[in-house]
């Protein structure tokens, strides 16, 4: 999850560039579009309550559930998550593993303390 | 290319349905998705017999609906496959919203669309308000006078659709019951012949090629969708020279010359009618008669309506007095149908300026006879003995 994947087609091209009918010809480009600025909260994942059953990463509707080894979730890609929440609600541990919070709060905690992610 | 001229050995008996199935056995696509609705309703009975019968290695889909036949025709061709539906009237209707998906994602294909009224009042007979109804859908349409005409169009709308400068779809229309349920003589040409003019379809990108993974059909918001309708308009401004060209190559093949308008006795002509499809037949005749008694009248046949042949039609009519424009489709504008508006329209920047009246006719199947053609014109030589128009549209052969 490099997040780093180019455009496949340049935002300033002219019609005559551009390849015919709107076809994208490259795949897995969502990658190269930025949905994390849709989200209005924000999964927070407790590593110390995880079972990695894997639910949020199965459900996740973004691919946004971060995986170490393939196996171990250690957190969300904030680049594509939306905030869905769908992560939060099949997790199936109690306490839950992970808690939805307002994404404004959060940005808020970010700029005032030193733990950026 | 081996040159066929029209010799009666390759000439048979056909309707304009017969001979439109005939086609589509000699174009031999990979699928073709249709549901029947009349007049059309024998194009693809008859070609799912050729399926049956193994003359044809080709998947018949058949559909549930209109939508759902133009949307796996859509599908087929995008995954890399020459595809082609046939349909009619409420049939096209129900296509809509395809067709221009068809047409917006720049897939080239090929459709009959044998001309039936638009329901309702419900009718099952000859007009032009279905085809006109998708005259802005980027569809290119070729209008056929005769079973002969709906034949030769049928292969050059393939290569027309499928040019690299062009990828549009295309219909053919052909009148429905007067043509595709007539009988006449067809010069028909040999499977190979055919084979060798359309050749292969070769897609930019396939569906289906893994190597090449691409997304079709895309969400297309406030910064790319502008410039794609953009390039989809440039695609028919540019089709109309491929289209002419194909027609030489045609012609070299079959020996029957097609452009973008046919002139009948309109060199000398003081007077000129404008029609579309099989009333050219009766209006030839008409004019025959007509040009007898010392009436300077001659025809003008539009084959090609989409694109519309702008700069040549002004050319064409700028040395006439009065124009008749005969449509066979009312647009409910109030000023007259969709093939007078836009000829006045063109005739606009005519220095001759020549009068343009509008005659609607034939709505439901209603006949169009030499009769009423011969009152038409005859109404044209008044106007243009007055010098005047006296109304923009008339209504030809209701009851008033
Ligand atoms: S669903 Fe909950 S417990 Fe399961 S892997 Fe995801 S965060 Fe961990
Ligand atoms: S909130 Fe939605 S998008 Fe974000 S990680 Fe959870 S499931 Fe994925």
């Amino acid at each position: 999850m490099s997040a780093k994947k180019e455009r496949p087609i340049s935002k300033t091209a002219g019609w005559r560039e551009l390849p015919s009918g709107g076809m994208i010809p490259a795949g897995g480009t969502a990658e190269a579009f930025k949905t994390g600025d849709w989200r209005t909260i924000r999964p927070v994942h407790h590593r110390e309550h995880c079972i990695d059953c894997m639910q949020c990463w199965a459900y996740c509707p973004d691919m946004a559930i971060l995986l170490e080894d393939g196996v171990r979730v250690i957190g969300m890609d904030f680049d594509h998550c939306k905030g869905c929440g769908i992560c939060a609600n099949v997790c199936p541990t109690k306490p839950k593993s992970i808690d939805m919070v307002s994404e404004i709060e959060a940005q808020r905690k970010d700029a005032e303390g030193e733990g950026e992610e | 290319m081996s040159v066929v001229k029209q010799d009666p050995r390759n000439s048979t008996a056909l309707t304009g349905n017969e001979a439109v199935a005939q086609a589509m056995r000699q174009i031999e696509p990979d699928v073709v998705a249709a549901y029947p609705i009349t007049p059309q309703t024998e194009i693809v009975q008859i070609f799912s017999t050729y399926v049956s019968d193994g003359l044809v290695n080709t998947e018949y889909v058949p559909v549930e609906s209109e939508h759902s036949a133009m949307s796996a025709t859509v599908g087929s061709a995008a995954s890399g496959a020459r595809s082609m539906t046939a349909t009619s009237a409420n049939g096209l209707a129900l296509m809509w919203e395809i067709l221009y998906i068809a047409s917006g994602t720049r897939l080239p294909i090929v459709m009959p669309v044998v001309n039936r009224a638009l329901s309702g009042p419900i009718n099952i007979h000859c007009d032009h308000s279905d085809a006109m109804g998708a005259r802005d859908s980027g569809w290119i349409q070729l209008f056929s006078e005769n079973a002969q005409e709906a034949y030769d169009n049928m292969f050059q709308a393939v290569r027309i659709a499928e040019h690299p400068d062009v990828r549009l779809p295309a219909m053919v229309c052909l009148d429905g019951f007067i043509i595709s349920h007539g009988m006449e003589n067809v010069f028909t040409l040999e499977d190979n012949a055919i084979r060798e003019f359309i050749g292969d379809y070769m897609i930019e990108r396939s569906l289906l090629d893994v190597e090449q993974p691409m997304t079709l059909g895309p969400l297309d918001l406030q910064d790319f969708y502008f410039e794609h309708k953009r390039a989809e308009a440039e695609a028919m401004v540019r089709s109309k020279k491929v289209i002419q060209s194909i027609a030489e190559e045609y012609e070299k093949l079959s020996g029957r010359s097609y452009g973008l308008f046919e002139e009948y006795k309109l060199d000398d002509a003081e007077i000129a009618i404008v029609v579309l499809g099989s009333t050219a037949g009766t209006a030839r005749y008409t004019i025959d008669q007509l040009r007898a008694q010392g009436i300077k009248v001659g025809m003008l046949k539009l084959r090609v309506f989409r694109p519309f042949p702008f700069e040549e039609l002004k050319q064409a009519l700028a040395h006439v007095n009065v124009i008749g424009v005969m449509d066979r489709a009312d647009s409910f504008s109030s000023i007259g149908g969709p093939l007078f508006s836009e000829l006045r329209a063109v005739m606009y920047d005519s220095e001759t300026r020549p009068l343009i009246t509008n005659y609607i006719y034939g709505l439901g199947g209603r006949d169009i006879n030499p009769r009423l053609i011969e009152q038409m014109v005859r109404e044209l030589a008044d106007v243009q003995e007055a010098g005047r128009l006296n109304q923009y549209v008339n209504y030809l052969g209701v009851r008033e």
